[in-house]
């Protein structure tokens, strides 16, 4: 299908940008990549009267390596990220997670920042943000404001992003030692959205026990999902299995079309096990 | 409805064309600029066939309004084959591997996988279905597509003979 026609604006500026989510409220959606968003206007799920597209506001398309964290600009594709140094080094699980989005030509033109602000609960990427305690800066008719990855997902396609404001960038903190990241998920085809899927990381002692452990759940709820008690229990020395239950028993996935509720507690036990087992693996090489 | 001028330059030909900012470049290609090679299929980015080079990436056209890529280089399907008629490495892959039948995936598949193969060197047959895995054929079972792109990979042994001789790619 077509979509419904809209006015389109392509401002060079953030203050711009923000002007026009001002000026015009509900009726405005942000245009970043648009993997997500155009096919649901394709397809006429939903329809703005008008569209903000970022892509021609300079500064917003770029990757900075500190010493403790990795800022991705709002714009930056999928596929640079995934190809960057400083992402492979200083945010391997966001790099690990970036080939299971749906197919290269989808990652050369989808941006880290509009999969994490467009919030799907099954999509990989805000997993990783709440795995690895990101923050996210916002910038607004009331000026910028950073928010923790744990306070941003609200509900599928909400966040705790604002009227009038835009996704600026994302931190992911980088971790030091002795560690070790994985993502496994589980969909139907290559690219389709997972049925459940998990984003760890794990850091190791000298002796090789489990001291610091994240574990982000995807498509098990209507946001991504931190499993809290798994992650102390493994701290604690639980087995991976027994963090693998854990994680599973505290969620409440949907049921639909793809599979069953009970069957995605299944997977995500799964996925979790696999995950970790992957993740403390490479922290012991 | 309001009609945007921009200009485009596709397979190294410049054109100015007017839109509506709903316009998709898929259908800026097909019915302003005549260019039916890009096939639209499922219109949600999920086939495939409407992949084209946007800047030498390979995108999906139908997920892309023409009104976002004012002075954009896109290369289509069209574009692939030297001036002379004669074919690219995979495009020539394909023909000697059988790798279409009705042909309605086939220009997405030769878009992508041209873009895949110039990037990468020595892909093994995983990393040729995980490439693939983006366009959907449902004629073929993959396999000729998949020793095409296997024959025209760069410094890729050809194991067992023939290309789309065995029993399994």
């Amino acid at each position: 299908m077509k979509p419904r026609a809209f006015q389109y604006h392509a401002p060079e500026s953030v203050g711009e940008a923000v002007g026009l989510l001002e000026a015009h409220g509900d009726d405005a959606k942000v245009l970043a990549g648009g993997q997500s968003l155009v096919p649901m206007l394709n397809l006429r799920l939903t329809s703005f009267e008008h569209l903000v597209d970022l892509n021609r506001i300079a500064g917003l398309g770029t990757i900075e390596r500190s010493s403790g964290t990795v800022r991705v600009g709002a714009v930056v594709r999928q596929a640079a990220a995934e190809r960057s140094p400083d992402v492979a080094v200083g945010a391997p699980l966001l790099a690990r997670a970036l080939p299971h989005i749906g197919h290269f030509q989808i990652r050369n033109r989808g941006t880290v920042g509009g999969s994490i602000a467009h919030a799907d609960p099954a999509s990989e990427l805000p997993a990783v943000a709440l795995a690895l305690d990101a923050t996210l800066e916002v910038s607004g008719p009331a000026g910028v404001r950073i928010i923790a990855a744990d306070e941003f997902f609200l509900s599928t396609w909400e966040t705790a992003i604002g009227d009038g404001e835009i996704l600026i960038s994302v931190d992911f903190p980088s971790w030091g030692g002795r560690c070790g990241f994985a993502v496994e998920e589980i969909a139907r085809r290559h690219g389709d959205f997972a049925l459940a899927g998990a984003a760890v990381g794990v850091g190791l002692d000298e002796d090789l026990r489990v001291v610091r452990c994240a574990i982000g759940l995807f498509g098990v709820g209507s946001t991504p999902v931190r499993a809290h008690d798994a992650e102390v229990a493994l701290t604690g020395g639980a087995s991976i299995g027994e963090a693998a239950a854990l994680a599973a028993a505290d969620i409440d996935p949907p049921g639909d079309v793809h599979a069953t509720a009970m069957y995605r507690k299944e997977v995500a036990a799964v996925v979790v096990r696999r995950a970790l087992a992957a993740a403390i693996e490479e922290a012991c090489l | 409805m309001t009609l945007v001028p921009i200009n485009l330059t596709v397979n190294g030909e410049r054109h100015a064309v007017a839109v509506e900012a709903r316009k998709l470049l898929s259908d800026v290609l097909r019915e302003d600029l005549h260019l039916t090679g890009t096939h639209v299929g499922c219109e949600h980015g999920a086939c495939g066939a409407c992949t084209v080079l946007l800047d030498g990436q390979a995108v999906r056209s139908c997920l892309l309004f023409a009104i976002q890529l004012d002075r954009s280089e896109i290369t289509t399907v069209e574009g692939l084959a030297g001036g002379d008629g004669t074919l690219n490495r995979f495009q020539a892959a394909m023909q000697e591997c059988h790798g279409l039948q009705c042909g309605f995936c086939t220009p997405g598949v030769v878009v992508s996988m041209t873009a895949y193969l110039a990037d990468h060197d020595q892909p093994d047959d995983e990393d040729l279905r995980v490439a693939l895995s983006g366009n959907l054929c449902r004629c073929t079972g993959y396999q000729g597509i998949v020793n095409a792109a296997r024959l025209s990979s760069r410094g890729a042994a050809v194991a067992g003979g023939r290309p789309g001789s065995g029993p399994t790619a």
